[in-house]
């Protein structure tokens, strides 16, 4: 052990940490923009990653691939969607039937449990082989990503959907579909999610069923450590899509710091959740147990 | 216009709870009418507003804008031919956006709205202009998030958006009541500017009856999901509260017993 290696270990953090960093851009349209929990993304990420591991095997380009990722998170997206709108389920609830009709689907578009993706044998976009090269690559991504978006949420249709979000009955008093603007909102969401399982997959050589496990606590974790970063600077909507990427990236050098600090990996999976829990709790617990009734009795000394 | 015809609510039918809101109610609004509603709680003043509105449909009857019948229309497409403004400030408006946003949102009302940037140079230069009207200095802090303003603001930015492209029918559900005095005064006076600029056709819930029968020029008094009084022209400008509370009196066989409704004549 060594401090070299963690500072050799670092372009990969990184690296890792964009990938999951667009993943959480996601989980960032469901949770701050429509203002829902969508758990879908545990599900959608290995649909993203499966779609493009048996089209790259199959011998498609990395990009078709890619894209055909993307449409099959929108799928999923759809699906949680009509659940939640359409029938009138919970979006909780919602996404959990998604998630397990997604566990059966992600085998089914594997065949098996698991697909391997060797950069050696198939011409990856990014892999963990060629570290800096694939740091390029993801961040003109992040960048592309984040100028589409802000873009987007800056139109009539995407401001739409942010009120939406913001306030569903004032939405709808101003003549907005809110039940549309949900599904779209998922869709996107589920759809970049599944996105960046196509850029995993190509990472790390590999698509397995069990890889999206956890990905909703990760994704809120990055959210939630990008807004601790931005609490003091002005709220744009171009600020806080930049601050998910870099909660992402924060949040894999310091998952690569703890296991370099020898800290047993089967644990980290509760850390995290653990972690998102407290940060969830931050607003309820300051207001709980942290707030005085100030006693303004002069006389009293 | 609008025409209510023989419309009738029942909340949780077949249950103990049952409660008869709107009981067969019929009203027609002429264009230009201003109609002041008032009534105790429970009288369904509310729910006569959000029938029309689409919050919920009537189990009877028939709701018309216009002539054409919209009953069972989805509330966001009939939000075109209504503008809304709500009790609670922070209902109107989404308190995490701007307010140029915000009026931007209300703009679109009831148009399609696409990818073009969502605020034009153009749209930007008329929420000055609208804003410049209130007399509340809002007009050069368009990009605000409305959630920093208080009630008044925002009940008096509601009102603007809800104005905006001329709708058919401006629904106001004691837009006033969560605000202190001289807070709503102002508000109801901008309201009255407002209703009067574009002559739009206005049903206007208070609790108020001093501002009911010197607003509008008609007044409508609900109880028990009836209406009761209603009362236009000459005969409501010359209507005082102690005629109003002898009417009910005589009307409904009971007296008014609604600390709100009395309190607030003081």
């Amino acid at each position: 052990m060594n401090f070299m290696g963690l500072v050799n270990a670092l372009p990969g953090a990184v690296a890792q940490g964009m990938i999951w960093g667009i993943m959480a851009i996601g989980v960032f349209i469901t949770f701050k923009v429509l203002d829902l929990a969508d758990l879908t993304v545990d599900g959608s990420m290995v649909t993203g990653m499966a779609t493009c591991a048996m089209m790259m095997a199959a011998g498609y380009n990395v990009w078709i691939s890619m894209i055909c990722a993307f449409i099959a998170g929108l799928l999923a997206g759809l699906i949680t969607g009509i659940f939640h709108t359409f029938m009138g389920i919970p979006a909780i609830l919602a996404g959990i039937l998604t998630q397990l009709i997604l566990w059966s689907v992600n085998l089914k578009i594997m065949g098996k449990a698991n697909q391997a993706l060797p950069a050696r044998t198939f011409p990856v976009l990014i892999t963990q082989l060629r570290k800096y090269e694939a740091l390029i690559y993801l961040a003109i991504i992040c960048v592309v990503l984040i100028i589409a978006l802000y873009w987007f949420f800056g139109t009539k249709f995407g401001s739409s959907v942010r009120a939406t979000g913001c306030n569903s009955t004032m939405a709808r008093a101003q003549g907005i579909n809110t039940d549309f603007r949900i599904v779209f909102g998922l869709m996107l969401s589920n759809g970049i999610v599944a996105f960046s399982g196509a850029l995993l997959a190509q990472y790390s050589g590999k698509a397995d069923i069990n890889d999206g496990r956890g990905a909703i606590v990760i994704g809120l974790a990055a959210v939630i450590i990008g807004e601790a970063f931005i609490s003091k600077l002005p709220s744009n909507f171009i600020v806080h899509l930049l601050a998910v990427i870099v909660g992402g990236i924060v949040y894999y050098i310091v998952y690569q710091t703890v296991i370099f600090l020898g800290l047993d990996a089967d644990l980290l999976k509760m850390l995290s959740a653990l972690v998102v829990a407290i940060f969830l709790a931050v607003p309820y617990l300051k207001k709980k147990y942290f707030t005085r009734t100030k006693v303004l009795n002069k006389e009293a000394k | 216009m609008l025409e209510i015809k023989n419309v009738t609510k029942i909340f949780n039918a077949g249950t103990v709870n049952e409660k008869v809101a709107l009981d067969d109610v019929s009203l027609t609004l002429n264009d230009g009418d201003f109609v002041t509603v008032i009534g105790g709680n429970g009288a369904g003043k509310s729910t006569l507003q959000n029938i029309v509105a689409g919050t919920y449909f009537p189990d009877y009857g028939e709701i018309l804008i216009n002539g054409k019948k919209v009953t069972r229309m989805a509330e966001y497409k009939r939000a075109k031919y209504i503008g809304r403004v709500f009790q609670d400030p922070r209902i109107g408006t989404a308190t995490d956006m701007w307010i140029e946003e915000n009026m931007s949102l209300a703009l679109s009302r009831g148009k399609r709205r696409g990818l073009g940037w969502s605020i034009s140079a153009k749209d930007r230069k008329l929420f000055k202009e609208m804003l410049a009207t209130l007399d509340l200095g809002l007009e050069d802090r368009l990009s605000t998030k409305v959630g920093l303003l208080s009630g008044g603001q925002r009940q008096a930015i509601t009102l603007l958006m809800a104005s905006m492209n001329h709708p058919e029918l401006l629904l106001l559900d004691e837009h006033t009541a969560a605000l202190d005095p001289k807070t709503a005064a102002k508000v109801l006076e901008i309201t009255d500017e407002v209703v009067s600029k574009d002559n739009l056709t206005t049903l206007m819930i208070t609790h108020n009856m001093a501002d009911a029968i010197r607003l509008g020029n008609r007044l409508i008094m609900m109880h028990e999901g009836k209406i009761i009084l209603d009362i236009d022209g000459e005969e409501k400008k010359n209507l005082t509260v102690p005629d109003l509370l002898q009417m009910f009196a005589n009307v409904s066989g009971s007296k008014l017993e609604n600390d709100r409704m009395l309190l607030a004549n003081k």
